[in-house]
């Protein structure tokens, strides 16, 4: 039972095979079983679980419910929930309990899904391979040694070992689909401002998107379903009408116009890789699809300028951690100046306490210019590329990330390797467009995610395309070995 | 780019961050590759291109000023590290 889809979870309990607190009791077994060894769980909701679990059975039993009443997902930490301890992966929030729930959780409690467990991160979901949480590093099921990625790197974890069918994720640089490439799992970062934000711990305000990360690309059409909508508490949110994103998913794509930038097989790509993404792509030839190649000649500038912004964004964003009103406060301050430092210098990690001084620094006073309104014109420069490429072609395909998994330590002490790695996945947050990677093969052992590229509000074109893609390929349905 | 340690504990201070003396020069060495890195974003000429903040070219939304959230203070304050009569209590001040 555990191996099986959101989708076949909801026919299984439709049709009263199991019912939601056997299959909750089941996947509370399997985290409690393997979180030891895998550590994707910053905590698990055994309790509220159950009485959730017990809730949507008597849902369904009255004839209510929807397609995901009563099944377990996991929720990245990031997301708040209410009465439930919202670490985000930091020891600034380690003794945070979430007055309220975020707009996401809300939907998925009003829609019955139970909320297994809150997903272990990179703190403040800063970072590419889950090493920098305050709760010790998430490790790859594929392989222990290795890094599952990052920032949702517990939830990719969790996923891939099925201990959630599903799970919630955000991407603010590729933290959904880096992760979902290096455990081989399906993940769809949304149009920005089509999933809400409110009640997700803000870390880059104009680039953060939550959504789905899942086994298969129906799943993820299944629980878009539930998080996509217009929320007039996030201010950015998007008033554009939603679809019903499984409506789509068999459609026929002969005829498809499929992108593939140069800039994206070019030397930094490992040829393992680069041959494993060809192998996909001619796939999606034999489905009809037709290849162009095309050129995103700005790409390379999109590492810097993400470095600029999000860190400027972050800067500002976790100014409100100062020890006052919530979260960690340092012993025996002198003075309040003392109070805000130091409860911030303990309270915060490395790679934090980095990102938020180069923000600080780009948006100090005689640099603004040279760095942060450079960055928002390369930024310009970028969102056109692609806008360019999108009157040529229907969707853009090439890797999700440079390489497969790396091993734990090897990248943690260089960040400046560590950011150069999110190539191919940055620049879709700068332009706020849609994007999805799914499993593709593996190159020792280890999985490798292909990534499509859509254009805005183009979630079911993106869902549709790897929907069938997924028909035609089994390497989605892989599962680790000693997780079967 | 390259920070050196003065310029460093200025910026820990403008973030309002403690940082250890020990630790300055570490962090003066990975923020000056950092800077190194973004730097490289001056090959390429931007004279003309308009600055974007943000993906999508929106605008902020209005709405009725009506009050729309109840007052929560007590359970918001379970969290405060520390509180007396309802006020978060920091350090004195003013003498």
């Amino acid at each position: 039972m555990h191996l099986s889809t959101l989708a076949q979870l909801s026919t299984a309990l439709e049709s009263r095979q199991i019912s939601s607190e056997e299959l909750t009791r089941l996947y509370l077994e399997r985290c409690k079983k393997f979180n030891d060894s895998l550590n994707c769980f910053i905590t698990i909701n055994e309790d509220s679980a159950m009485a959730q679990a017990k809730s949507a059975d008597e849902q369904r039993a009255a004839g209510k419910g929807s397609a995901l009443t009563g099944i377990p997902i996991a929720q990245k930490d990031i997301f708040c929930t209410n009465g439930i301890k919202t670490s985000c992966g930091s020891k600034m929030l380690d003794n945070f309990i979430a007055p309220y729930d975020a707009t996401v959780i809300e939907k998925m409690n009003a829609a019955g899904i139970v909320n297994i467990g809150k997903t272990n991160m990179d703190e403040f979901a800063m970072g590419s391979s889950n090493e920098t949480s305050f709760y010790g590093p998430v490790k790859n099921p594929w392989d222990k040694d290795y890094v599952p990625g990052g920032s949702s790197g517990g939830s990719a974890s969790a996923v891939a070992a099925r201990l959630s069918p599903a799970a919630t994720g955000t991407d603010t640089g590729g933290s959904i689909r880096q992760p979902a490439s290096l455990c081989g799992i399906t993940g769809l970062k949304p149009t920005y401002g089509r999933v809400s934000r409110y009640g997700m711990v803000a870390f880059a305000s104009s680039l953060d998107q939550g959504g789905p990360m899942t086994q298969t690309a129906e799943d993820a059409a299944l629980m878009m379903n539930v998080i996509a909508g217009f929320d007039q508490r996030d201010s950015t949110s998007a008033e554009v009408p939603v679809d019903d994103y499984t409506a789509k998913l068999n459609d026929s794509i002969d005829g498809l116009k499929i992108g593939l930038p140069k800039e994206y097989f070019d030397e930094g790509l490992d040829s393992n890789i680069a041959k494993l993404i060809e192998d996909g792509i001619k796939e999606l030839e034999k489905l009809g699809a037709v290849c162009k190649d095309i050129e995103l000649p700005n790409t390379q500038l999109s590492i810097p300028a993400y470095y600029v912004v999000a860190p400027a964004e972050c800067s500002s964003n976790l100014s409100r951690f100062d020890g006052v009103r919530y979260g960690y406060r340092c012993d025996n301050p002198e003075d309040l100046s003392d109070l805000y430092c130091r409860s911030r210098g303990e309270g915060f990690g490395k790679e934090v306490k980095r990102r938020i001084m180069i923000g600080a620094y780009v948006l100090s006073a005689g640099y603004y210019d040279a760095y942060y309104l450079k960055a928002q014109q390369v930024r310009h420069l970028i969102r056109d590329d692609f806008q360019n490429a999108f009157k040529e072609v229907d969707i853009i395909a090439g890797p999700t990330a440079t390489g497969t998994a790396f091993k734990l330590n090897e990248k943690i002490n260089d960040p400046v390797s560590m950011y150069l790695s999110d190539i191919y996945t940055v620049s879709v947050n700068l332009a706020g467009l849609p994007a999805m990677s799914v499993p593709a093969g593996f190159s020792n052992k280890l999985p490798v995610g292909m990534q499509l590229i859509g254009n805005y509000f183009e979630e079911s074109k993106l869902l549709n395309i790897a929907h069938r893609y997924q028909q035609a390929t089994d390497w989605h349905l892989q599962v680790p070995g000693g997780f079967e | 780019m390259s920070l050196d340690k003065s310029e460093v504990q200025k910026i820990a201070w403008l973030a309002r961050l403690a940082i250890d003396e020990q630790d300055i020069s570490t962090y003066s060495d990975e923020l000056s590759k950092i800077l190194g890195l973004v730097e490289t974003m001056n090959s390429v000429d931007t004279d003309g291109i308009s600055p974007i903040a943000h993906p999508l070219d929106l605008t902020a939304r209005l709405r009725p000023d009506e009050v729309t959230e109840t007052n929560q203070r007590d359970k918001f304050q379970q969290n405060a590290p520390v509180i007396e009569a309802g006020c978060y209590l920091v350090p004195k001040v003013i003498e």
